[in-house]
């Protein structure tokens, strides 16, 4: 079992849980069962195939875009952190 | 309403003008619930840009490790423009994921990185809704 912490943002799809648990094999699989559980989620956490630009996903301590981003494998017991990104600023550029 | 102290109020025009001309970001941390901003953690823009913050994403998970632990909530998220008004972007609103935190604005397009009045103001970004509130100085810490 993956353990998969929630940010306070996305608890709206987790009934307010703020620890949910998740499959492996790999974090694509973790979307997937996530999405299964609280539908509407793996939208936010997904653009497409590939985790969106500014939700920050870490395993254990590893933001796994440093790792192999959604192909990232996990195994029982690890923890999984989403965290949306902090950031923002005066660019007016159109944003996705 | 934000209720925040003056020492807070100057660390983060400080901050903002020792960045300008990037932009400046961190957060005030206070105790879960309490909607009362105390621990001031500013924090590295790893965008180093004058249109553009991001917190660094290790810092970022550090940041919030360290408020899980001490029971902390951010309720204070502030950034700096350094060209424009301090008010927030299509950006600001687009990536604002705290519902519950205060998204404090500074400008320093007046004054660059010397003394003198700042924009410092507060807002509400929820669901990509903007609502500006009072801000009140409390006198003492």
């Amino acid at each position: 079992m993956i353990s998969v912490e929630i940010p306070t943002i996305l608890r709206t799809y987790t009934g307010g849980e703020r620890t949910v648990a998740a499959q492996g094999p790999d974090l694509a699989a973790v979307v997937t069962s996530l999405d299964a559980a609280y539908p509407g989620i793996g939208d936010r956490l997904l653009e497409g195939q590939v985790l969106r630009r500014f939700v920050n996903v870490y395993l254990n301590d590893e933001d796994v875009r440093f790792l192999d981003g959604i192909n990232t494998a996990v195994t029982d017991g690890d923890t999984v952190t989403i965290l949306p990104a902090v950031a923002g600023g005066a660019h007016t550029a159109r944003v996705r | 309403m934000l209720k925040i102290s003056q020492e807070l109020v100057d660390q983060i025009v400080a901050h903002a003008r020792r960045d300008h001309p990037d932009e400046a970001c961190g957060v005030i941390a206070g105790p879960v619930g309490s909607d009362n901003p105390v621990r001031f953690i500013p924090m590295i823009n790893a965008a180093r840009s004058p249109t553009f913050y991001e917190f660094e994403s290790g810092d970022l998970l550090k940041l919030y490790r360290e408020m899980g632990r001490n029971d902390e909530d951010p309720v204070v998220i502030y950034h700096s423009h350094t060209a424009t008004q301090a008010y927030p972007s299509r950006t600001d609103i687009a990536y604002a994921s705290e519902p519950n935190a205060h998204y404090v604005l500074v400008s320093t397009r007046e004054t660059g990185t010397d003394d003198g009045p700042s924009e410092f103001r507060s807002f509400r970004i929820v669901d990509g809704e903007v609502t500006e509130e009072e801000v009140t100085i409390a006198a003492g810490v």
